[in-house]
């Protein structure tokens, strides 16, 4: 089994990035890899809790704590949700708050990884 | 000793997105990354900036005026301060009809690194002399 570190930086709203990067952690989490999760730019709009599920929008809270659960390392790029207003009291439990360097380590011991840059 | 080598590549223009500087100083983390490896394992990055991207180079950008912030160029005289290999697209460059005395230096800051100025087949060639690629 190998090791695959995801780097996403899309917004939670405005894109379908984010949602493909949980699902995709999910399908390989079940053929038994293990996963990493780096969230920087707008994606660290995915780490607030408590997000109202509207029908037409994205919402990222259920799959990212279900992940979580599963065992996914998931990590938020600490400068980069601070700068949007989010504080630690504000974000998902169990979610890992880091530096960039934090994203390379999980990328040095990575066997693939799937960068998706920001818009 | 283990070492894995990373290509940054920049094909977005600055200020339309993050994008640019957020390459920059995720390259710039190598600096930091070793408290999180094994003894002897290192990251060794490279900045390649190509397309668009290659307006992150332009020096004399007025971003603290403008928007109030840090600027790319700022950036990426802490990438040749801290020593990353960056190379810009030379034919891009001459698409934009930017000469290399507009490129950003770090001289001023008495880093050793000039921003490297090579034909497409050399950063080809990084990419495929890299582990894994990242597209910003």
């Amino acid at each position: 089994m190998g090791v695959l570190s995801i780097g996403v930086f899309s917004s939670l709203i405005g894109s379908m990035n984010l949602d493909f990067a949980l699902k995709l952690a999910d399908a390989a989490l079940q053929k038994g890899h293990k996963v990493n999760l780096w969230l920087s730019g707008n994606a660290t709009s995915l780490v607030k809790k408590d997000q109202k599920h509207l029908k037409d929008y994205s919402t990222g809270e259920k799959p990212l704590k279900a992940l979580l659960e599963k065992g996914v390392e998931v990590c938020t790029c600490e400068a980069c949700t601070l700068a949007r207003g989010i504080q630690k009291t504000d974000a998902i439990e169990g979610v890992q708050w880091n530096a960039m360097h934090w994203y390379l380590a999980k990328i040095h011991e990575s066997d693939r990884v799937l960068h998706i840059g920001g818009e | 000793m283990a070492d894995t080598k990373l290509a940054f590549v920049v094909q977005r223009p600055p200020y339309k997105s993050e994008n640019p500087k957020l390459a920059i100083t995720h390259a710039i983390a190598y600096q930091t990354v070793e408290i999180l490896l094994e003894e002897g394992e290192t990251v060794t990055p490279t900045l390649c900036f190509i397309g668009d991207g290659v307006l992150a180079c332009i020096k004399d950008q007025k971003a603290m005026d403008t928007y109030g912030i840090t600027s790319t160029e700022t950036h990426l005289k802490n990438a040749l301060l801290v020593d990353l290999d960056v190379f810009v697209c030379k034919e891009d460059l001459e698409r934009f009809g930017i000469t290399e005395d507009k490129i950003v230096n770090a001289d001023d800051m008495g880093a050793d690194k000039r921003i490297q100025v090579v034909p497409y087949e050399t950063i080809q060639a990084e990419m495929e002399a890299a582990k894994h690629v990242l597209f910003f």
